[in-house]
């Protein structure tokens, strides 16, 4: 049935001068579901992102979005209908604290934002929910600090508050627990856990044992094409995966 | 702003036509309000302009003219010139904003030398003589402008509704995502803002400004001329802003008047001013990164602020760790 993909993208291709990073590359999402994208190094995980949120125009292909042809929207207005992505790099707002980087993505949603002649005490209606949200993700005590002044771990966790404060539909999370120690990814794992009711969520994530324990569905990208498809035990005993993935992981 | 920084910017405003030359004050309230308009997108939009000249010398040519040939009141005037800086920015901020860095700050510049090319040409700008005995008038037809003291406290007025308006924006909901543009512009994006949109109504808005500083500034010199619109003044008022402190409140203001201060007591030494000026910068930006007000502010945190926000941050965090590891 086609409305239980949120999102389906269909032969998309992406070049870049000549050499092709995502090659006919076909993705389904099904609503509610946590599904996981990986593959090695320079496989076209986050140039797939990029081509499903308008950051690249895509070369060839469709994307259709509960139903919907957002092959050509400009990524502010696939932000606005529901897909909100994360960066691979942590991407902040440095210098804004970290109740005022939450509050942008409530603000988002919200709209009324080019009020310029108003004023900014009407930020502080979004300010129970911001720290409603820091809260769920362990920074409270952090709502006075300027983002640029948490250590990595928390400002992944702050991304996170601040993608959710946006109240995406679809979250499309680029390796969010990467660069973090065990401890840190535990946590994060365990707030995407918690995060993703009620929601649909695309990640790109390297850390298998991630994977293994948030991710419904599994797709495989190596070069630029879909290798395979299917759940984690499914996709962990397809020897082409074995020999492309973990080959390269313990080379 | 605090009330207390008000009273204070309206207690100097008051008094300084008693103790520098009036119409001396006018011109840094003029340049103040051109760089604080300057400011709202370099420093809290992260776009550099530099065509700014065409907004404040534009607004001042036809401003002037309404004036002069048109015999509009001298306040008309004033919103001819806010309306010509808007309709210019939004005309140049249309054609620049897709455009990212330096090829942003070179079509502004592109485009403000048509805007030069017009001032040289046109008919009614007078040429290289400049548009000059504009009238001051008498403000709604009753206070007479050609007095010195009217004219200085309704420039006053001007300025301090102008800084009031930018502060404002600066606070607005919209001035917060202008800062979120400048901080990561691909995130603010992502989040669902249209960024080209807010940085087009943010240089409309800071081009407006911009122009009202220059139909002021034509209304207190009775005359606008060809460096107004000139690129050397679109270079001085980058100058001016990162001198005082980009991106500060009070940052341009400082910068304008100090950059006009220096221009008046070195005159006697004719070219020798921008070589001085120029000096003066290249010491700053080296010595004082962040601008006068800028290092100030640094300062002060370094040594009040500062501290007890580090201290709650160390609170916390031990706070946090034992909630952790019980
Ligand atoms: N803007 C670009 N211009 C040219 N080539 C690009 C561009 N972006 C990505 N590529 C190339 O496309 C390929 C896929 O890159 P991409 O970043 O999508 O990989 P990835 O799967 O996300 O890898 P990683 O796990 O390292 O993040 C790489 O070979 C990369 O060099
Ligand atoms: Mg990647």
């Amino acid at each position: 049935m086609e409305e239980d993909y949120i999102l389906e993208a269909k032969g998309l291709v992406k070049e870049f001068r000549g050499f092709v990073a995502v090659n006919g590359v076909d993705l389904k999402v099904r609503r509610g579901s946590i599904h996981a994208l990986i593959g090695p190094n320079g496989a076209g995980k986050t140039t797939v992102f990029n081509l499903l949120t308008k950051f690249l125009p895509v070369t060839r292909g469709q994307i259709l979005y509960q139903g919907r042809d957002i092959t050509h929207y400009s990524p502010a207005r696939v932000a606005q209908i529901g897909i909100v992505r994360s960066f691979q790099i942590s991407s902040v707002f440095p210098h804004l604290t970290a109740l005022e980087n939450v509050r942008l993505g409530l603000q988002a949603k919200a709209g009324g934002s080019f009020a310029f002649w108003r004023s900014g005490a009407l930020l502080h209606r979004f300010d129970e929910a911001a720290l409603a949200l820091l809260e769920q993700v362990g920074l409270r005590e952090y709502a006075k600090v300027m983002a640029v002044e948490l250590p990595y771990g928390r400002k992944r966790a702050l991304e996170i508050a601040t993608t959710l404060a946006a109240d995406p539909e679809l979250m499309l999370l680029d390796e969010p627990t990467q660069g973090m120690g065990t401890e840190d990814v535990e946590a994060i794992t365990a707030l995407l856990k918690r995060m993703a009711q009620g929601r649909t969520v695309l990640m790109v994530e390297h850390n298998l044992g991630v994977v293994a324990h948030l991710a419904d569905r599994i797709t495989v990208l190596q070069r630029g094409t879909v290798l395979a498809e299917g759940t984690y035990a499914e996709v962990s005993s397809n020897p082409e995966v074995i020999a492309a993935y973990l080959g390269v992981a313990h080379a | 702003m605090t009330r207390k920084q008000w009273f204070l910017l309206l207690g100097l405003g008051v008094v300084a036509p008693f103790v520098l030359y009036p119409v001396f004050v006018m011109k840094m309230l003029c340049f103040a309000l051109f760089a604080c308009a300057f400011n709202l997108l370099l420093g809290y939009t992260g776009l550099l302009s530099f065509g700014h000249a065409a907004f404040f010398g534009g607004a001042a040519y036809v401003a002037g003219y309404a004036v002069k040939s048109w015999g509009v009141p001298p306040e008309i005037g004033i919103l001819i010139g806010l309306g010509v800086g808007a309709i210019l920015g939004a005309a140049v901020g249309a054609l620049a904003i897709r455009r990212q860095g330096i090829y942003f700050a070179m079509v502004t510049l592109a485009l403000a030398q048509i805007v030069y090319f017009v001032a040289v040409k046109a008919p009614f700008t007078g040429g290289e003589d400049g548009l000059q005995g504009i009238p001051r008038g008498r403000l709604f037809g009753i206070v007479d402008l050609n007095d010195t003291m009217n004219m200085y406290y309704f420039v006053l007025a001007i300025f301090l509704l102008a800084f009031w308006s930018i502060a404002r924006i600066i606070d607005s909901p919209f001035g917060q995502v202008l800062k979120a543009i400048r901080e990561n512009e691909a995130r603010a994006l992502s989040l669902g803002y249209d960024v080209d949109r807010f940085k087009l109504l943010a240089f409309v808005l800071s081009a407006a400004l911009a122009g009202l500083a220059g139909a002021t500034k034509a209304l207190v010199f009775q005359f606008a001329s060809l460096t107004d619109v000139h690129w050397t003044t679109s270079g001085e008022v980058v100058l001016m802003t990162l001198l005082g402190g980009v991106g500060t409140l009070f940052g341009p203001m400082v910068g304008a008047f100090t950059v006009v201060a220096l221009h008046s007591e070195l005159s006697a030494l004719g070219s020798w001013v921008t070589v001085i000026i120029g000096a003066t910068f290249i010491v700053c930006v080296l010595v004082f990164r962040r601008g006068i007000v800028g290092e100030l502010q640094a300062l002060a945190q370094r040594h009040f602020w500062g501290r007890r926000e580090a201290n709650e941050a160390e609170l916390a965090q031990i706070e946090q760790g034992s909630k952790s590891k019980p």
